[in-house]
């Protein structure tokens, strides 16, 4: 393009726009944001692919995020490590999973992921909890935080092994009013 | 990887260790495959789709198919490996231990259930959902299909390419116990292109999909990278002879459109305007607010596209080619009124000059052709007028179908309340820290009310005194909803009585306007009070209130439109009298003249236009009738913003210094946004631009300008004097929801005009279709002149009720064909439902008897 510096090469914005949801415009407008992050950090010019990863701490202070309760495990989802920290690709791969455009399926097994806070693949009592605690600041008493967390398996455990599986939270996720209008970020 | 991990591996990665365990005798059965599929030319489609499956299962990974060509063998020893380093790298090996001695404990039974289960997700993980690979299946079938007939077309030829897989063939082959025969050979070749082709598809298709797989960026960009060297590599190949060419030439165009595509979509998303401001909204105020905004922004593209159809084929032409103001009578101020033409409180009334402009459809001159482009001004206004509509309709429906596509939740109410609400009530657009605790605080009370229901979920006390309170609320809402009627038919009746007087007010001109739009103002907060009794859950009670307030404009609207037919109606008889006098002082002129100058060719009476008598016009009445009223909807809202939020914001803000309690906390403190308020505000808007855009062409303009202030305005207006909600409940689930409304209100404003248009006779003097007896003739017209013989008298054939009342029979039955067939697909989807669900339902039952607790999921199962 006509800047004296190219970030990217038109291969590579191809690459990404075939990988992700966004437009060319938009991958530029990612990258700026995430070098906003930590300038001292992430070079203009990716052209080589450099490998940084920017810290979790860093990346959570995005106004995107910065409201957010699950802020911390939507980071820790997309990064390769599974400590929060992202390389730019984890960073691009995790706006485009939470952008409009992508589809149901997807953003339920990100969804699930996330909600899966001690990552065992199925979502039980205790991130049935942590998630409770988060959503509500922990203004619930003990007793109620329990019953809701038994309701609710109640309600979305098919197999009846007292935690939800993917293919339960699948079911109830499918049928759910909101979940596509509330489960995305624009960046 | 260590090796002990791998039992473990084995109760928990279902599939994939299908998928590893069956690596032993996958080369062989590979072999055999190709075999077949390369043998039996004839009968290999048969025998090829039988063993697709198998083969289906060795290569579900990607990177195997990729390996494919370049030895089988090869590629299965490195597989294991490969995959356990693509597997999720987060899922540590000592977790899935512990999953998996978890599991083993449960002992056999529980373990297969157990195995059964887990492989869902681990499946849905690996690649993107079973649904998507059997799609794949499907698709491979089909191309298979195809590879194998396009094998036989060109497959008789050798080729350099050709040799070259053979040889990859050969080693393949070699390894193998069996003997190959060259015949065999060649013919394997051909099995061989088929497969490749098959390949490139698939690689095809994982390109086009590769966005949609939960991977990590970098194997996405790997393998997108590997795919699409393959794709190069191989593409050039596939054709042969003849048709090599014309391959070439596809995928080259294919590249191309793609490519086009791709920055056509840069260009189309770069175009969309507010992008920030809704996101900064948003963040504010959350995604219900937002919606709002993209709503209006909706609403203002659509608009645009109207304007630029009335304005590029109707305004811009009659103004540049079309006959200058005062040299016709229509086009021109009539002596009488020339004194007040430009007072600026005739101009405000839309009377004056402004009544006679390009904005009205009195201005328009019935000239078949005008200029020296020979534009057929009356057929373009009526193509216009209907293409307005149609436009909008489709545009409409076809958004309401993407919506429902992406849509979802068809689930029950009450089946998940707790489920949903911890998982799907957060809204991720939230990003700011006041809007945050707010939702955190609703999120709490709903968690909490939800509790108190379950709690006591039978405490109805005093049944009888909430029943007959609600029947009183209706009541009283019903008689709120007479009564604004009768008062607008009231006021359309007086104003027609206004109308012959001179001495007005400016209230008494403006009455029918003010009493709309304050009855619009009014009445919401009043139905609000009033439902205050029946003391419904706040959801219910939202789409309550909604409906009513859909009445109360819906009536509102049609009232006024049936007293406007009134009008035209006095207007009709009237306008006939005065072309009748009109006609007879013609006769009577022109036989004075021909008497007197004893000529035959009479030229028309030397007048001036402005002195001569013209007929009411009805159409330009309507017209100003609804331009006044948009207008004055404008204003009323913008005041109402200015008063009702900013007055009150600044009130709130500047006096809480000081006054004895506090302002901000207490009782008037700041407003919110009123979102189904101000939707249905913009719906109904938008329904009186399509019923008034056919008689006013103006009209579209103004509503553009409307639209485009507002957005800024009321952008503004959120941002600076409302809080976010403190409670929000969406009245509905999807989106489709608006588009709904919208699509009713469209159908509703296109009925009076429909009916005008087909009924109703054009004023005589003014107006593009004067002197016709009805609007649609100047189709006739154009296809009687301008079309060739034979299509007239095809068109007289398509116009005959012989032809249209069985084309009508067909529609319904084919309505009702595609509507029986549409319930069947859904109780087949409902039958494939429940038995997925059977699926899981034996573990259940196994467990139900343990575990009584179970026993309403197993209900909902059943």
């Amino acid at each position: 393009m006509g800047n004296k510096q190219t970030t990217f090469t038109d291969e590579q914005l191809e690459a990404f726009q075939d990988c992700t949801f966004f437009t060319r415009k938009e991958i530029l407008r990612l990258h700026s944001r995430y070098r906003e992050l930590a300038p001292h950090l992430v070079p203009l010019d990716y052209t080589n692919n450099p490998d940084i990863r920017v810290p979790l701490a860093l990346i959570v202070t995005m106004p995107e995020l910065k409201e957010n309760p699950f802020r911390d495990r939507i980071v820790e989802t997309f990064s390769e490590d599974g400590q929060g920290n992202l390389s730019f690709n984890d960073f691009v791969d995790m706006f485009s999973a939470l952008c409009e455009t992508s589809p149901r399926e997807l953003k339920t097994i990100y969804a699930f992921k996330i909600y899966d806070f001690n990552r065992d693949n199925f979502i039980c009592k205790d991130d049935l909890q942590q998630t409770l605690t988060l959503l509500t600041k922990g203004e619930l008493t003990e007793d109620e935080v329990l019953l809701v967390c038994d309701k609710a398996l109640e309600e979305a455990d098919l197999d009846g092994d007292s935690k939800l599986s993917f293919s339960d939270f699948q079911n109830m996720i499918s049928k759910a009013p909101d979940f596509l209008s509330n489960f995305h970020i624009r960046i | 990887m260590p090796r002990k991990n791998d039992a473990a591996k084995m109760d928990e990665v279902g599939i994939e260790i299908d998928g590893e365990v069956s690596d032993s005798d996958d080369g062989v059965a590979q072999r055999r495959n190709n075999r077949r599929q390369a043998a039996g030319r004839g009968g290999a489609k048969g025998r090829g789709r039988g063993k697709k499956p198998a083969s289906d299962e060795e290569e579900e990974d990607d990177e195997e198919e990729d390996e494919a060509p370049r030895g089988r063998r090869g590629a299965n020893k490195k597989k294991p490996a490969k995959k356990r380093g693509d597997d999720d790298s987060e899922d540590e090996a000592p977790k899935r231990k512990r999953g998996g001695a978890a599991n083993k404990k449960k002992g056999g039974k529980a373990q297969d259930s157990d195995e059964e289960d887990s492989d869902a997700p681990k499946g849905q993980k690996g690649r993107g959902g079973k649904g998507g690979k059997k799609g794949g299946k499907e698709e491979e079938e089909t191309k298979g299909k195809k590879g194998d007939a396009k094998g036989k077309d060109k497959g008789k030829d050798k080729d350099d390419d050709k040799d070259k897989k053979k040889k990859k063939k050969k080693d393949d082959s070699s390894s193998d116990s069996s003997s190959n025969s060259d015949e065999e050979e060649e013919s394997m070749s051909e099995g061989e292109m088929a497969r490749l082709m098959e390949e490139v598809e698939e690689k095809k298709k994982l390109i086009a999909n590769i966005r949609n797989k939960p991977w990590r960026m970098k194997r996405r960009l790997t393998h997108l990278k590997e795919a699409q060297a393959f794709v190069d590599k191989f593409e050039g190949a596939l054709g042969k002879g003849k048709g090599r060419k014309w391959y070439a030439y596809k995928v080259m165009m294919t590249k191309k459109w793609i490519k086009f595509q791709r920055d056509f979509e840069n260009f189309r998303t770069a175009c969309i305007p507010w992008e920030r401001k809704i996101k900064e909204v948003e963040s504010h105020f959350g995604s219900s607010v937002a919606s709002y905004f993209i709503f209006l922004r909706w609403m203002y593209g659509m608009n645009l596209v109207l304007f630029g159809f009335t304005f590029g084929l109707v305004v811009i032409p009659e103004v540049l080619m079309g006959l200058p103001y005062g040299s016709i009578p229509r086009k021109t101020v009539p002596r009488e009124e020339q004194d007040t033409a430009q007072d600026y409180s005739v101009l405000m009334d839309f009377n004056g000059y402004c009544k006679y402009s390009v904005l009205f459809y009195g201005f328009y001159n019935n000239e078949r052709t005008i200029g020296l482009l020979k534009f057929r001004l009356p057929l373009s206004y009526l193509m216009v007028g209907i293409g307005t509509f149609g436009y909008s309709l489709m545009l409409v429906i076809r958004t309401m179908a993407k919506n429902a596509d992406v849509g979802g939740g068809d689930g029950e109410e009450g089946e998940f309340t707790f489920a949903w609400k911890m998982f799907t009530s957060w809204d991720y657009l939230i990003g700011n820290a006041e809007t945050a605790d707010n939702k955190y605080a609703s999120i709490t009370t709903s968690f909490k009310e939800s509790i108190v229901d379950e709690q006591e979920n039978q405490k109805d006390e005093n049944i009888h005194l909430r029943r007959f309170l609600r029947v009183l609320a209706n009541f009283l809402i019903t008689c709120s909803l007479g009564g604004s009627g009768y008062l607008i038919y009231f006021v359309v009746k007086r104003s027609q009585e206004f109308a012959t007087r001179d001495d007005l007010s400016w209230y008494e001109k403006n009455e029918l306007e003010i009493i709309m739009s304050l009855l619009g103002l009014v009445c919401p907060p009043l139905f609000e009070t009033i439902a205050e009794l029946e003391d419904y859950h706040p959801r219910i009670g939202l789409k309550w209130q909604l409906g009513r307030i859909f009445a109360l404009f819906l009536g509102n609207l049609y009232t006024f439109l049936f007293a406007l037919f009134d009008e035209v109606n006095t207007k009709l008889e009237e306008e006939q009298a005065i072309k009748n006098a009109s006609i007879y002082a013609m006769k009577e002129y022109y036989a004075n003249y021909s008497r007197l100058v004893n000529d035959s060719e009479a030229t028309p009476p030397p007048m001036n236009p402005a002195d001569v008598i013209r007929g009411p016009c009805w159409e330009t009445a309507v017209g100003i009738e609804f331009v006044k009223l948009t207008v004055s909807d404008i204003q009323v809202s913008y005041l109402t913003i200015l008063i009702g939020d900013f007055a009150r914001a600044v009130i709130v803000r500047f006096l809480n210094y000081c006054w004895c309690w506090d302002l901000e906390a207490g009782f008037p403190s700041y407003g919110e946004f009123d979102i189904s308020g101000n939707v249905l505000g913009l719906v109904f808007n938008q329904g009186m631009i399509w019923m008034g855009a056919f008689y006013a062409p103006g009209l579209v303009g103004i509503n553009v300008l409307r639209l485009l202030s507002s957005m800024y305005y009321q952008c503004w207006a959120v941002m600076a004097t409302n809080v976010p909600h403190e409670r929000v409940f969406k009245a509905s689930k999807s989106n489709n929801f608006y588009m709904g409304l919208l699509l009713l209100v469209l159908f509703l404003s296109l009925l009076p005009v429909v009916y005008t248009i087909m009924t109703l006779p054009p004023s005589f003097d003014c107006g593009p279709f004067s002197g016709k007896s009805k609007m649609f003739d100047v189709v006739m017209e154009t296809i009687d002149l301008d079309l060739p013989a034979f299509m007239g008298t095809l068109f007289s054939y398509a116009a005959n009720p012989g032809l249209i009342i069985p084309a009508v029979l067909l529609m319904v039955l084919a309505i009702y064909y595609l509507n029986s067939v549409s319930e069947a697909y859904k109780n087949s989807n409902m039958e494939l439902k429940k038995k997925m669900q059977m699926v899981i339902c034996p573990k259940q039952a196994k467990n139900v008897q343990n575990d009584s607790n179970d026993f309403q999921a197993e209900l909902k199962i059943v």
